[in-house]
């Protein structure tokens, strides 16, 4: 019986997997959506109208997409317009729809060394920061959030590769760890609103420059296409969509508040209306 | 006392304060973690009992490829043996990220075994961390049964034993250390956090385990959650080990009655 134990123990576990796995989808998601508490917020309330458990890998949205098209996905729901496009045109997923949207922001140290502070010119502040050799922070990670800050950049006429490891320091890494490693070493950080309101090692950074229209931020929803890749679970993956899209879905997305703040607005195309 | 030592005193005095509000932070983090288990947090208790599940489903899985893998190599004189003693100590390295992308890509949905749907499943996570530790409990075993086969060596010759025989003589005899070197395996597997993200997904209430907890907690910037989590993380590994210590003294004690 001992000698038997491993044995049993390894078929319990894959029983087990075996076992649970009707109903629930894998949705592939952003560590921002996750990290801000959204997910643990919305999804209880997708269960219990459907009975479907939405199961969240948060990573980048650049890995996001490279897992849902190798088919170890069922839903994606990232913030990288282009890419989630060119997912879709590739036949890895069926429609795309806008869900809501959030601004990112600039995020610095109280001491401001390139004196940004209440600027709302986004790419005229990058330049400020590599006039100064402020230190930034970037994510260097292929993520959603990296896609938009390189799209400043450009704007902003500058090549940051070139300065990397002297003031422009990628970390490769998630939207909190970034911030953990820009709040440590008082660098300047784009990050999204909803991660940073959450975040909880803020220590003396706020934020410097907000509001300008290139910070806007959509995130949209694509169901991993069966024809495509026949292990994706699409009539599960149809009714996430769905749900979100609902007013149901929607309404929820608004109602999820940190500190009495709103972190995503919803703005789902209505049915029947065009966008 | 002159301006510039009480500035001095000053500023250390703030910074102590500092210091001491910090740990408060901490204090508090750890307390509410340990309030959490002992409490019977079904969060926290769901994310412990998976990480000792996968952590010592690797291990047994480990020990049942390792211990007779290493024991065979430390035995037997066969060519190539020099060069599979080498191997087995190098394995000990390897990487937890690069195994658990190995898995990922083997499991994937795209890879050669996607159709079994292990994938983001706790079977998935014991699956990378059995290859994290197998070298470690072959390469260890292969140690221990050499040195020991050098003791027996006369004795099994004189008896003119077989080589199964010979095997399972040298395994049973050197059990209490064959013990220890299963700790090392469960120290290496439930300390990894590269490969169980990479392959379980980190996904609450299903493939969530201690070390990716605190990995999570840390990205949100919950700095005292996650070093709490820590401790409980350590004390866990503590009494895992204290447990399978007693049992080996108990053991000991029973055999030399």
């Amino acid at each position: 019986m001992i000698r038997r134990a491993p044995v049993l123990l390894l078929a319990a576990l894959l029983a087990g997997a075996a076992a649970a796995e009707e109903r629930f989808i894998i949705l592939q998601s952003t560590t921002s959506t996750r990290n801000s508490g959204l997910f643990d917020f919305i999804l209880p309330k997708f269960r219990a109208s459907t009975g479907i458990e939405a199961r969240v890998v948060a990573v980048g949205t650049g890995q996001a997409i490279r897992n849902a098209a190798r088919g170890d996905g069922d839903v994606l729901l990232v913030h990288d317009r282009e890419a989630e496009e060119r997912f879709v045109a590739a036949g890895h997923g069926g429609a795309r729809h806008d869900v809501m949207y959030n601004d990112f922001a600039i995020v610095g140290p109280a001491a401001d060394p390139a004196r940004i502070a209440g600027a709302r010119d986004a790419a005229a502040a990058l330049a400020a920061i590599a006039r100064a050799r402020a230190v930034f922070a970037s994510r260097g990670d292929d993520s959603g959030t990296h896609k938009a800050e390189l799209r400043l950049w450009r704007a902003a006429g500058i090549d940051p590769a070139a300065h990397s490891g002297t003031w422009y320091r990628e970390t490769g890494s998630g939207m909190g760890a970034t911030l953990n490693t820009g709040v440590g070493m008082g660098a300047y950080v784009l990050t999204d609103r909803a991660t940073w309101i959450a975040f909880g090692n803020k220590r003396g950074h706020r934020i410097a420059v907000e509001g300008d229209p290139r910070l806007f931020n959509q995130y949209g929803v694509v169901a991993v296409s069966k024809a495509r890749h026949p292990r994706a679970k699409a009539a599960l993956a149809r009714r996430f969509v769905d749900w979100i899209l609902s007013d149901e879905g929607q309404a929820a997305i608004a109602s999820y508040r940190v500190d009495g703040q709103q972190l995503f607005f919803p703005n789902a195309a209505r049915r029947g209306r065009v966008r | 006392m002159s301006p510039v030592v009480h500035m001095m005193l000053f500023q250390c005095i703030n910074f102590g304060k500092e210091i001491l509000q910090e740990m408060d932070g901490f204090w508090q983090a750890l307390g509410r973690a340990v309030g959490l288990i002992v409490g019977g947090d079904a969060e926290l208790i769901g994310i412990v009992g998976l990480s000792l599940r996968v952590s010592l489903g690797a291990v047994a899985v480990a020990c049942l490829i390792g211990l007779p893998l290493g024991a065979a190599v430390g035995a037997f004189r066969f060519p190539g043996r020099a060069a599979a003693s080498v191997v087995l100590n190098a394995l000990m390295g390897l990487p937890p990220v690069v195994v658990g992308l190995v898995v990922y890509l083997m499991l994937s949905a795209a890879g050669p075994f996607g159709v079994l749907g292990l994938l983001y499943t706790p079977a998935a996570m014991t699956i990378a961390q059995t290859i994290l530790v197998a070298p470690i409990v072959a390469a260890l075993t292969r140690q221990v049964v050499e040195d020991l086969d050098r003791e027996y060596a006369e004795q099994f010759a004189s008896l003119g034993v077989g080589p199964l025989r010979r095997l399972t003589a040298l395994l049973w005899d050197a059990r209490y250390a064959l013990l220890t070197v299963a700790l090392a395996g469960f120290g290496r597997a439930v300390a990894e956090v590269g490969a169980v993200m990479i392959v379980g997904g980190n996904i609450a209430h299903a493939t969530r385990t201690m070390t990716t907890a605190i990995a999570l907690e840390t990205s949100k910037g919950n700095l005292e959650l996650a070093l709490a989590l820590g401790v409980v993380l350590v004390a866990i590994a503590v009494a895992v080990t204290g447990a399978a210590m007693t049992l080996r003294a108990s053991a000991a004690r029973l055999a030399y009655a």
